[in-house]
């Protein structure tokens, strides 16, 4: 589906009033293929709702959930909110990093997987716990996270 | 343990209309919209000292009182669901386990004050629980219970599903506000406060998820039952999400009075491997961080206050000897640091320093003249700052240079207790 | 409304309910500082500067944005709020671009005065000012991302005011930055030029960019035929610069200095606003005669000319074709005048000065250049103009009054009064009237066009037909007015658009500060030059009339065509 097609979409679905241009832009994130809003359709969106596209891009850039940047098809996001932290998120880091060959901010070469931190997710009873797109895995130890990279990659959930 | 407010979460299907009456669900929606006048709604919900759940523990009955006191032709409701403090994952049990509870408060609220429209503003963070959340609602609309003329009577509401994106800050309702009206989530200056003018303008009731979901269980049981319940100055019970170092980490409905004690090594079963426990933090990443020998602390908003701590979320963080309380409000700082909104002077800026001060100590390059600096930049966010999230960013942070300091001093001098911070050019001796 | 008495530093003060702390402070000559706090704009509280202690709080009240209660008692000026506002003061310092001396706003910025006001001795945090690229894109307008404070005025005036969106804060926390969106140059948006941003910015964020040294360059050029041309609002606000009271009217000494520095030739543009006059009523009879598009729009404004091109293309066809009187005089100036003069238009160098940014940017439109080269060669603003005095060391004050150059020096006081809203109306109605009807016009004054009222109308009755006009300034009425246009709800035959509130006396190149206090006091100005005219409608000028005689023969005639009319651009997508 072509971006246009998908903004129209979106706006057809949430409404085509100003106050739901955020519902509108995590639309068109969840169907864009990598995880991200593109300037382009910020662009149509600025039209349709009459809205200046400096705040367009204002709201896109101000919550931390929209991307304006091209994500991995799964978008992994780690929790360094203080109780993850205190289960050990900062060696989830490392071992996400290790197992993708990529930094944090980062995406894969194949655009499959990219890696960002989130504020807590809500999941600290699985503390150490990531959200990849909207699933949530918690309780991650080096051999869950190979486990999960591995049947991401072979298209499993 | 007790199951007042979270009875029917895991015990029915969260969809299911029909278990959802079988098991009393609706009845005091009824009893409300027949037999009560919305004064005397807010009246019993005054009665029941019913106080916020969401953190700042206003009196519900009284911010009712103030928003149907508002001569308006549209008012809104609004719950919300926008759980960010991190920690706190029991308005996610109610969301999940009983939306229609949440709903029916909703709509009690919209009687009381006089609102038609409701809606509900959910933390992009839970995809599933806002799906949940739009099929409830159309089921609702369906069944009547939503619309014009629900069963039959006056009163028409209707419930829209809003979500967040990611913003930390929308937690606090005027900023969540600005957030339904489509804008960046930046705080407005208070007052007018919601009741008085919120969203679009208009009177607005804000109330956090938890609070909504004790509304029917109070006009189902009577402000006088509810009240056993808890203690004098808090009535009623808390959910309670406790996280860190315990062994059984998770959301508990306590009744006010139980000992902090009690929820870590008798609910909670204690620290992990035997850990010993270093503090506690309470209310989440904006909480006090309190050590070991407060224990007996009693849950309860009055005490609490005679020690200067807010229960905020109910979100109760366990911290064990193995953390570093420099790495840790380290940590706690660059949340807020993300998640400031960036709109006044000192949280924008304050929350910046803290994090490059920390930074600084915890590479063992800090100074005397940095934990001055520190409480400085606390003082002037606790004091200035526009919103709720500067003023208590820094709690933390304050909290623990009053109970740790000596472990501050210790790294000036390139000491790591925990041995979390790595120094260049090794640990030095004492 | 119900009255409270609170206590402010020991002070009884009694208030209006409602009244803020900021406001009950100044009734007792309490000087609370501010920061983001501008008199015309809504209030922000997010500086925080202006903070009090409030007696029985835990946390300091933001004095612009908390009202008083009954029995308050507020204490300005203690330790602790000293201290605090120092802090916060320091917060804001170390992320600005402290070049002070060679600051754009050096000796006039809001930063600089407080800092020296609240006693800033040192910085007790790291500095860490972001080496951002300072944006030059364009001809109208420089924007020093390093200096910016983020007080969020320059925001409020170009979405509020303006209704334009150029520039809004993106990103969050200390990430946030005030940019134009997604891009990185102004020229990339749809920025107007207006330069409202430019006037209630506090520091030197943002700029007109500069074009002082050119003039210098060519002043010493001695192949060059300098000549200046000076518009109405200048002569009433270039004083504030140099003491002179608000509404003090410095013409003479204007030209005395411009004459002083080297100008071959000082005119005034007020000469081609009459011109104006004769072109734009004459177009405007034709209209309603032939059954052309109405209503009409005028068009001396360059900022709201980007506006309707940028934002209602559609309806350019009502927009008058006259040029701006700034356009018609570099024109003229390179066709008849050096004709007249024997003088080879290439070594005519024009230079305006003008209350305005958006001058710079329609001085360099492609098509602006009838007489074979550009027709205004260097634009200055009224705050670059005040620049050059001071850089020639020359004291504006001790300058004898001197009169303009003639043949374009000769004005009316209809040319006069362009620089204010409903200006550009009265001055047409003044000789439509007299052209339509064959009949003196007694009462020359249209005093319900006068005024910083958003949006003004009046009928004028001449003979069987009632002219019906309305008059509007700022971009955000003007985009009311055009969706009436759209909507076929504007039962007008004129309308008047000028894009800075206030009109020119408001422009985006005026003397800072530029509050509607001090525009009010500008308008008052330009009427009273208007009075001091012998002769006040633009067809009774005698220099135009001979303009007519001698070379353009006619109003919209072929030559009027070839010089003095012009087209426009969808600047849509």
């Amino acid at each position: 589906m072509n971006l246009q097609q998908i903004v129209s979409d979106a706006i057809d679905k949430k409404g085509n009033t100003k106050d739901k241009l955020i519902e509108i832009l995590l639309e068109i994130q969840s169907r864009t293929e990598g995880n991200y809003v593109p300037t382009e359709s910020l662009k149509m969106i600025s039209e349709s709702l009459d809205i200046p596209l400096s705040k367009v891009y204002g709201v896109a850039t101000f919550y931390s959930m929209l991307s304006v940047k091209k994500r991995g098809k799964y978008a992994i996001q780690i929790c360094n909110s203080a109780p993850c932290y205190i289960s050990g998120s900062s060696d989830i880091v490392k071992i996400f990093e290790e197992v993708l060959g990529i930094k944090m901010g980062e995406v894969t070469q194949d655009g499959m997987f990219s890696l960002e931190y989130t504020s807590c997710i809500g999941a600290c009873n699985l503390a150490p716990a990531v959200k990849i797109n909207d699933k949530v895995y918690g309780n991650l130890d080096r051999n869950k996270i190979i486990e999960i990279i591995a049947s991401l990659r072979k298209g499993g959930e | 343990m007790v199951n007042l407010i979270s009875r029917l979460c895991g015990k029915l299907d969260p969809l299911s209309i029909y278990d959802y009456r079988e098991k009393g669900g609706f009845k005091s929606l009824e009893k409300v919209l027949f037999k009560m006048k919305p004064i005397d709604v807010i009246d019993e919900i005054k009665k029941s000292n019913l106080k916020g759940r969401g953190g700042a523990a206003f009196p519900t009955g009284l911010k009712w009182q103030f928003v149907s006191m508002e001569e308006s032709d549209e008012k809104y409701v609004i719950c919300n669901a926008d759980e960010g403090e991190p920690g706190t994952f029991k308005d996610k049990i109610l969301l999940d386990g009983c939306p229609f509870q949440i709903i029916e408060g909703m709509l009690i609220a919209g009687y009381a004050v006089g609102a038609k429209k409701g809606f509900i503003y959910i933390r992009g963070e839970y995809p599933k629980s806002k799906e949940l959340l739009i099929e409830a609602v159309d089921i609702l609309k369906k069944e009547g219970y939503l619309g014009d003329n629900i069963l039959s009577s006056d009163f028409s509401f209707d419930i829209e599903i809003r979500s967040g994106a990611g913003a930390y800050v929308c937690g606090e309702e005027t900023a969540l506000i600005e957030s339904i009206e489509g804008e960046p989530g930046r705080s407005r200056f208070k007052p007018p406060y919601p009741p008085n003018k919120g969203l679009w303008g208009k009177p607005t009731l804000v109330n956090n998820v938890e609070t909504l979901a004790n509304i029917p269980v109070i006009l189902e049981i009577g402000a006088e039952n509810y009240k056993k319940y808890g203690t004098e100055s808090s009535s009623g019970t808390k959910l309670i999400s406790v996280s860190g170092s315990v062994v059984n980490k998770g959301v508990y409905e306590v009744e006010f009075g139980i000992t902090l004690r009690e929820i870590i090594y008798d609910i909670c079963g204690g620290l992990i491997e035997d850990r010993k426990l270093k503090f506690l933090q309470i209310g989440g990443s904006s909480g006090v961080c309190i050590p070991a020998d407060m224990l007996d602390l009693r849950l309860d908003f009055d005490e609490f206050r005679k020690h200067d701590i807010g229960l905020g979320s109910g979100a109760i963080l366990v911290v064990d000897e193995n953390t570093c309380v420099v790495d840790f409000i380290k940590v706690t700082s660059e949340f807020f640091e993300h998640e400031s909104c960036g709109k006044c002077t000192p949280c924008r800026e304050g929350n910046y320093h803290i994090v490059r001060i920390l930074k600084r100590i915890a590479e063992g390059k800090g100074s005397k003249r940095d934990l001055d600096l520190l409480k400085n930049i606390s003082d002037v966010m606790q004091q200035c700052s526009l919103c709720g999230l500067g003023q208590a960013a820094p709690t933390a942070l304050i909290t623990t240079m009053k109970y740790f300091k000596e472990e501050y001093e210790e790294h000036l001098k390139g000491y790591c207790r925990a041995g979390k911070c790595t120094f260049k050019g090794g640990v030095l001796d004492e | 409304m119900s009255k409270v008495k609170v206590f402010i530093d020991n002070r009884e003060v009694i208030v209006d309910e409602g009244t803020t702390i900021l406001e009950a402070a100044k009734k007792v000559n309490i000087n609370i500082p501010t920061l983001c706090y501008h008199p015309d704009q809504k209030i922000k509280g997010i500086c925080r500067i202006c903070i009090v202690e409030v007696e029985g709080q835990k946390n300091f009240s933001a004095s612009c944005c908390t009202p008083v209660r009954d029995g308050m008692r507020i204490r300005t000026n203690t330790k602790k709020v000293r201290e605090a506002r120092k802090n916060i003061m320091q917060f804001i310092l170390v992320r600005h671009d402290g070049d002070c001396l060679t600051c754009v706003r050096n000796g006039n910025c809001e930063l600089q005065k407080l800092s020296e006001e609240l006693n800033i001795k040192e910085i007790k945090y790291d500095r860490i000012v972001e080496n951002l690229p300072i944006d030059e894109s364009n001809p109208s307008i420089v924007r020093n991302p390093n200096k910016c404070i983020k007080c969020g005025r320059c925001i409020e005036v170009c979405h509020d005011v303006q209704g334009v969106g150029a520039i809004d804060a993106i990103n969050r926390s200390d990430d946030l930055k005030i940019l134009p969106g997604l891009y990185e140059k102004i020229s990339d948006v749809a920025c107007v030029y207006c330069g409202q941003c430019i006037n209630v910015c506090p520091v030197g964020a943002i700029y007109e960019k500069e074009d002082i040294e050119r003039v210098w360059d060519v002043l010493e050029d001695k192949s060059k035929h300098v000549v200046v041309q000076i518009a109405p609002a200048v002569r009433v606000s270039l004083g504030e610069m140099f003491g002179f009271k608000p509404g003090s009217i410095v013409t003479g000494k204007i030209v005395a200095f411009l004459k002083a520095i080297g100008f071959d030739k000082v005119f005034d543009t007020n000469f081609t606003a009459d011109l104006t006059i004769i072109e734009e009523g004459s177009e405007l009879l034709h209209r309603i005669k032939n059954g052309g598009k109405l209503p009409m729009l005028t068009s001396c404004s360059p900022g709201w000319i980007r506006y309707i091109e940028f934002f209602y293309p559609e309806l350019l066809g009502h927009v008058s074709t006259c040029k701006s009187p700034q356009q018609m005089f570099g024109a003229l100036t390179k066709t008849y005048y050096a004709q007249k003069f024997g003088i080879d238009p290439k070594d005519i160098v024009v230079v305006s000065i003008m209350p305005c940014t958006a001058k710079k940017a329609e001085a360099v439109r492609e098509e602006m250049n009838s007489s074979g080269y550009q027709d205004v060669d260097i634009v200055l603003t009224t705050r670059e103009l005040g620049k050059m005095i001071k850089e020639s060391r020359i004291q504006l004050e001790d300058l004898e009054e001197v009169e303009f150059d003639r043949p374009f020096g000769i004005a009316t006081g209809a040319g006069a009064i362009f620089g204010a809203t409903g200006g550009v109306m009265e001055a047409a109605l003044r000789t439509v009237y007299e052209k339509v009807t064959g009949k003196e016009l007694e009462k020359i004054e249209f005093t319900a066009l006068r005024g910083i009222d958003e949006y003004k109308e009046a009928a004028v009755e001449m003979d069987n037909m009632k002219v019906k006009v309305a008059v509007v300034n700022g971009l955000k009425n003007a985009k009311i007015i055009l969706d009436m246009i759209k909507e076929g709800r504007a039962d007008y035959h004129f309308i008047e658009v000028m894009c800075c509130p206030g009109g020119c006396i408001g422009g985006g190149g005026q003397p800072i500060p530029s509050t509607n206090e001090i525009k009010k006091k500008r308008i008052e100005a330009i009427y009273n030059v208007d009075i001091s005219y012998a002769i006040r409608k633009s067809h009774l000028n005698p220099v135009v009339n001979k303009l007519y005689e001698e070379f353009l023969k006619e109003p919209l005639g072929h030559k009027s065509h070839q010089l003095l009319h012009t087209h426009y651009i969808n600047r849509k997508n």
